[in-house]
């Protein structure tokens, strides 16, 4: 019963706001703009907290079997620290919140994106070899793009810019517009699949 | 130096010594990101919209945000198991109403376009189709035809796939170039930390 109420509700919110985006009416603007602003964020936010809930659960859990206990403390410690400070002191600037944000949050992960760096630069000295004409393409475009950015550009090849510049423009783009295109479809596709109860895995199990 | 600098200091080279192994300082900074990350999404998301959005207007009297307030602590039943089948009403709402809105969405800036933009540059201008216009035409075609997977890709289908894969080498490589440079310029940016605000290296 549930299952099929659920996928009732679902074929509705679906057709109707499908209706309503080729409805000119302002009350059909307020109703569209009320389900993805009110409706979706509300319910995003909620999810969160189960979220956040079900992390809290995980851990306490692995810490009282033993594993990792120490670590998965420190990630407690980070995750009710964050709103015990908000509670207390506000989050406004110089709060002990936005402390922890920008000396703690923002160094570690601008560090994990930054480290990202060595694996790529690693894994395309192992990967990037010209054993066949798509490979030496893949590595001709790359190189291209990599020193037109470079020192080499101002010195030695002063056209490198611009022989980027086209290939991102052109070649490039058409690829990207045929995997927009096919995103699109198979975007589309699926939500037709979603509304008319097809595509029914996002149900899980159980009743 | 003060103590925010120092601790940022820290917490930069305690992940950057991943670069040697994984090791206890690496996984006690990743732990503490995953905690505090999680913290800080929880208190915006009740700021901005919890307070802001559901909270504070309900207080004012707008009393249609009872419905996303009742939907959103649906969610809460999936952590009952004898009423968790109850949390599929608001992803009801939320999914149906998701793929509703994206089918002209998607039809529009994803397919139609995008189609426009290429032929656009063919067919649409005064002066006649130009040689870039003609290759992202050709690029787009190819590219597609190498998507096509309801028939095998021999004889002009295989010709126009095997192009395709060449376009998207192009892509992938062009792609890579650009995401080198933008870890870099944040590895950059972390090493400048390091060596100025932290060791005074660098003035």
């Amino acid at each position: 019963m549930s299952r099929r109420l659920a996928q009732i509700i679902c074929a509705i919110f679906g057709v109707v706001m499908f209706l309503l985006f080729f409805s000119p009416h302002p009350a059909a603007r307020t109703i569209a703009l009320t389900i993805t602003t009110e409706y979706w964020q509300v319910i995003y936010a909620f999810a969160l907290i189960v979220g956040a809930v079900s992390f809290l659960r995980v851990n306490v859990k692995n810490i009282q079997r033993g594993q990792d206990s120490g670590y998965r403390i420190i990630s407690l410690i980070g995750l009710v620290a964050m709103p015990t400070v908000a509670i207390i002191w506000g989050i406004g600037a110089n709060t002990p919140f936005m402390w922890i944000f920008e000396n703690i949050q923002v160094p570690l992960q601008s560090t994990v994106f930054a480290l990202l760096a060595f694996f790529v630069a690693s894994a395309s000295f192992r990967g990037f070899r010209a054993r066949s004409l798509p490979a030496a393409i893949l590595l001709i475009s790359a190189v291209v793009i990599l020193l037109s950015r470079s020192w080499v550009e101002g010195q030695f090849a002063s056209g490198l810019i611009a022989t980027a510049d086209w290939i991102r423009s052109y070649p490039s783009m058409a690829a990207r517009r045929a995997i927009l295109i096919g995103i699109g479809l198979g975007s589309l596709t699926t939500s037709l699949r979603v509304i008319v109860g097809i595509e029914r895995t996002w149900l899980g199990g159980g009743r | 130096m003060d103590i925010s600098t120092l601790i940022a200091g820290l917490l930069t080279i305690a992940i950057l010594t991943f670069l040697y192994r994984d090791n206890p300082i690496y996984k006690f900074a990743e732990y503490l990101l995953v905690g505090v990350s999680i913290g800080y999404a929880l208190v915006i998301a009740w700021t901005s919209t919890m307070m802001d959005l559901l909270f504070e207007p309900l207080a004012g009297g707008k009393f249609s945000l009872i419905v996303p307030l009742t939907l959103g602590l649906m969610i809460f039943a999936r952590m009952v198991p004898r009423f968790s089948p109850l949390s599929r009403i608001p992803l009801a709402v939320l999914i149906g109403s998701g793929a509703g809105a994206a089918i002209p969405a998607m039809l529009g800036p994803r397919i139609l376009t995008q189609m426009s933009d290429t032929v656009g540059n063919v067919v649409g201008t005064g002066a006649g189709p130009s040689f870039s216009g003609i290759v992202v035409l050709i690029g787009l075609l190819a590219t597609l035809s190498y998507f096509y997977f309801s028939r095998p890709h021999q004889g002009a289908l295989g010709l126009s796939a095997k192009i395709g894969t060449y376009f998207l080498m192009v892509f992938f490589g062009a792609t890579f170039g650009y995401t080198v440079m933008s870890r870099m310029s944040v590895f950059i940016g972390r090493a400048e930390f390091l060596l100025s605000d932290l060791l005074g290296f660098m003035k």
